[in-house]
């Protein structure tokens, strides 16, 4: 932000709505570390505290609504501060739709607990993970600093998630096709794995408000698109399991 | 009543109105101004701007007191003419003609470049006479029934005539501020002019009088060339196509309205316009 507002509760207000922005951001950010912990130990105990605790980012969100409201009635904010009030909300939205995907990791994370372990797609789902806690981490530094190529970084580190998930799809399907009583767990953690790539999407599109908050506009560099699972087909050797037949 | 009929109507149907001619289309330039300069004696109140005015289009003028808006706004129909140690340099063109000539004549000028202004100030005559006199005085009515269509088109393009058509004769003084404002807008479009200038037109009215206003100027804009200067800046926000902003005596950014009030360029614009001045 440059110079201080004329009217001092202003510029209160506006860091009032960075502290709330920050705060749930930090909680979203836990709640993954904690999902995918819950995962890896596993222990569905702290899978449980997970799911109940997305209600605080939940109300969070609610906050920041409403706040945001009142400060474009009562402020009626222009250009950068305009910008910023906007990029708030929407960034709580977003921050909610983070939430949402940890608790659902959380949900899995529960069923999975009672069935076998596969192979290391656990560990893979858990460097996934890690790096997209970086990048929310990073994003919202990125928001406090109002710092662009930072938020820019984020924003093309999308592409080391969407790869590591494109591998992990492909993975999952050969365990499968392996074998049958694998498909209930790999299932889960297709949708883990698919969950945890959404955060960091969702990571970048706090990056593009960023961008959008200090310069007024969407980055207009193509999106890095490293995603390839929706293309991904993997079949069954000949002869291999005659029951399998081919799968995409 | 529906603006745009009436406008309709009004060409069609009222030969005997002057026509002014070098009518440009919407959007080209209605007024040309280059390194305009003007000295308030020894003191300069305005440093060269380089400002074009888009015809049928709202141009608001924005900045802080004292940054020049209205001085800049006076050039365009040289009321500054009327201040005696007041001297305009630089060219304004008004339709390619220079109107900075000595050889203009200004009565002239005036009438097609009109001007509304902060406090309402109908003459303390009846509300027809207040819309009367300049067609009377500029020769553009021939008889009473002419003056009686004039004035019910000009009140009625200025959203008065409702209010107003069975009280012609009581004193224009008597109406509200806003009404009065109204009339005031009235009296500018009946000798019709091609500029409409307004100084701070809703300053002095209540929310639901400067609505009226609001609406009245966007309605205006179809038929007329509109610049504008006013302190609000959601006004200018939501009146204008166009904004340009003044800073001591200097045009620090102009463009269109709402890349002012979301991107704009300049630091001191995005300064004024957030509240961080000074």
């Amino acid at each position: 932000m440059s110079k201080d507002h004329i009217v001092k509760t202003f510029d209160d207000d506006l860091s009032l709505l960075d502290n709330k922005i920050a705060e749930m951001g930090g909680l979203a950010e836990l709640q993954l570390s904690n999902a995918i912990d819950a995962l890896l130990r596993p222990n569905a105990e702290k899978a449980e505290r997970v799911i109940l605790n997305d209600q605080r980012i939940d109300a969070l969100e609610k906050e920041i609504d409403s706040f945001t409201v009142q400060l474009l009635a009562l402020r009626q904010p222009m250009a950068d501060d305009l910008r910023i009030i906007i990029a708030a909300l929407k960034i709580a939205s977003v921050l909610e739709r983070i939430g949402d995907y940890a608790k659902n990791v959380a949900k899995r994370t529960i069923a999975l607990s009672q069935s076998n372990n596969v192979g290391s797609a656990t560990s893979t789902i858990a460097r996934m993970g890690n790096v997209v806690q970086s990048m929310i981490k990073n994003v919202l530094d990125a928001y406090v600093s109002r710092d662009v190529e930072q938020a820019l970084d984020v924003w093309e580190r999308d592409e080391e998630v969407d790869q590591l998930h494109t591998s992990l799809f492909r993975e999952l399907l050969t365990y499968m096709l392996e074998e049958p009583r694998n498909i209930t767990a790999c299932t889960h953690l297709l949708f883990i794995a698919k969950n945890v790539e959404r955060i960091g999407d969702h990571a970048t599109s706090i990056a593009e408000q960023v961008h959008f908050m200090v310069r007024g506009d969407m980055p207009d560099l193509k999106r890095p698109k490293g995603d390839q699972s929706s293309f991904t087909v993997v079949e069954a050797e000949e002869g291999d399991s005659p029951d399998a037949g081919s799968t995409a | 009543m529906d603006m745009t009929n009436v406008a309709t109507e009004m060409t069609d149907a009222a030969p005997h109105l002057p026509s002014h001619g070098h009518s440009q289309a919407a959007g080209e330039p209605k007024f040309v101004t280059r390194g305009v300069t003007v000295h308030y004696g020894e003191k300069q109140a305005l440093f060269g701007i380089d400002l074009d005015i888009n015809t049928n289009e709202v141009t608001a003028l924005i900045g802080p007191s004292g940054c020049g808006k209205s001085t800049y706004l006076r050039c365009l129909n040289r009321m500054n003419d009327t201040i005696p140690i007041c001297r305009v340099g630089g060219s304004i063109e008004l339709d390619g003609e220079n109107i900075l000539a000595k050889e203009v004549d200004v009565v002239h000028l005036r009438a097609r470049v009109g001007m509304v202004f902060q406090k309402p100030n109908p003459f303390p005559k009846s509300i027809y006479e207040n819309v009367c006199y300049g067609p009377r005085i500029h020769g553009i009515a021939s008889g009473k029934d002419d003056l009686d269509e004039i004035v019910e088109r000009s009140l009625e393009r200025a959203g008065l005539w409702k209010e107003v058509k069975d009280r012609l004769m009581e004193p224009g003084t008597g109406l509200s501020g806003g009404q009065q404002q109204r009339l005031c807008i009235a009296r500018a479009i009946a000798v019709d002019p091609e500029v409409i200038l307004m100084d701070e037109p809703c300053s002095a009215l209540d929310p639901i009088a400067t609505a009226k206003i609001e609406e009245l100027i966007d309605e205006l804009r179809e038929n007329y060339t509109i610049v504008i200067v006013t302190h609000s800046m959601q006004q200018a926000a939501r009146v204008s196509q166009r904004t340009a902003f003044f800073h001591l005596g200097d045009l620090i950014e102009h463009g269109d309205t709402d890349q002012i009030f979301t991107k704009p360029k300049n630091e001191k614009t995005q300064d004024y316009i957030t509240g961080r001045f000074g």
